[in-house]
């Protein structure tokens, strides 16, 4: 195959990703992996590291937006960073040592639970309340809706801290931006409503997936000839999604994408186990 | 207050979020073109994954020369490396926005944060 063809390829595959990540909330990362290694044959190293970039240019460009509309809470973002940028580096520094096919495998793993968790009916609760050390933090605030102003508090700082810690090394790991365990953690852990966690997540995946791609440039993960195509498709794949969605609520197709992913993450499994990755 | 100056600094890092991705995206299509000119009818080598371990100055002395030579590959990196610095200087401009803000717990967990990120780039913990 010439260069040539090789990046078009990669284009159309990444823009479809971001396309497919924007529309189901997975994230292009978790779906660009799978697309990589198991259609295109890349190595998976090499996949990760593109993987990591497109999440830095399509977290940064997509919170962009939400940071300027006040939902982003800066503060419960920045204090989370501690957590998912040290798991972030220590993941990177796992990645290196770890066997290939055990990658593959957790991440078919985490892909299926990311899938299901996608499916998931996003229940509305706000705290009026914070715990006294949420308190103490200033891990509360406010957000803009139609309706106006919510105030809101968070609870349970520690459990949501080290989920957070958890999410962190399994970016690093796996290349992902584990956006489906960073909305746990601030969802179901702590208790911020869903739209401000959905966007403070997305806010610090930038961040965190920074962390571990320093690691893997100075590794030589980090390929130019594949991340071109890959991050520039990634993202207008997801600014296309973002389009699609302001004007629908495509539940179908959700489900539709799950399906899919759920097979490619069992070929991946498969591969992972037989050891042909 | 307080409230004015948080918005200050969401519309700040709002744009420097923007200008980030965007001129780093600019930067790796303008290295692509090049890139593809030069080698696009190639055939695709990528051998089996090698680890490697560069520090970052030599990766940025690698850039430079690249780019002087005239190798698209190089650009793309510089648009790579741009795209990384976007997240960084996020947390900067958040630390001095914390700072004028007078908001002393904040800044010491943007400290905290700036940090880990400053030890992963060292490579210390390789």
């Amino acid at each position: 195959m010439t260069v040539l063809a090789f990046t078009i390829i990669l284009f159309a595959g990444a823009y479809t990703a971001g396309l497919i990540g924007s529309l189901t909330g997975l994230g292009g990362g978790v779906v660009i992996i799978p697309l990589l290694s198991v259609f295109l044959g890349v190595d998976i190293h090499y996949a990760i590291g593109a993987a990591l970039v497109s999440v830095i240019a399509t977290s940064s460009g997509s919170a962009a937006a939400y940071v300027r509309e006040g939902i982003t809470n800066m503060r419960i973002g920045m204090f989370l960073e501690i957590a998912t940028t040290l798991g972030a580096v220590f993941g990177a520094l796992l990645a290196t040592i770890a066997p290939t096919h055990v990658i593959a495998v957790l991440f078919g793993c985490i892909l299926i639970f990311s899938a299901m968790n996608s499916l998931r009916k996003k229940a509305l609760h706000v705290l009026n309340e914070s715990s006294p050390l949420a308190y103490k933090l200033k891990l509360y605030g406010s957000y803009p809706t139609s309706t106006g102003i919510i105030q809101y508090g968070t609870k349970n700082v520690l459990g949501g801290f080290v989920m957070m810690v958890v999410a962190g090394i399994l970016s690093g790991l796996l290349g992902i931006g584990s956006g489906a365990l960073k909305v746990i953690a601030m969802d179901n852990i702590m208790r911020i409503p869903f739209k401000v966690s959905t966007t403070t997540s997305n806010f610090m995946m930038g961040v965190t997936a920074m962390a571990s791609a320093v690691v893997y440039l100075q590794r030589g993960y980090i390929q130019p000839g594949i991340c071109m195509p890959v991050v520039i498709g990634v993202l207008l794949g997801a600014l296309t999604g973002a389009r699609i969605l302001i004007r629908s609520s495509p539940e179908k197709l959700k489900i539709f994408f799950a399906v899919i992913i759920t097979l490619l993450a069992l070929q991946m499994i498969y591969n992972g186990v037989t050891g042909k990755i | 207050m307080e409230k004015v100056k948080d918005k200050d600094l969401q519309y700040v890092i709002g744009n420097l979020l923007r200008w980030g991705v965007w001129s780093s995206m600019a930067i790796a299509l303008l290295g692509g073109a090049i890139y593809l000119y030069r080698h696009g009818q190639e055939i695709v080598n990528y051998p089996r994954f090698e680890e490697q371990d560069h520090d970052m100055l030599a990766i940025l002395k690698d850039i430079f020369h690249g780019i002087a030579a005239g190798h698209g590959r190089s650009l793309i990196m510089l648009g790579i490396i741009l795209l990384f610095a976007t997240p960084v200087m996020r947390v900067v401009f958040s630390l001095i926005g914390f700072a004028l803000e007078k908001d002393k717990l904040y800044v010491v967990i943007t400290l905290i944060v700036l940090t880990i990120i400053f030890v992963s780039i060292q490579g210390g913990l390789g």
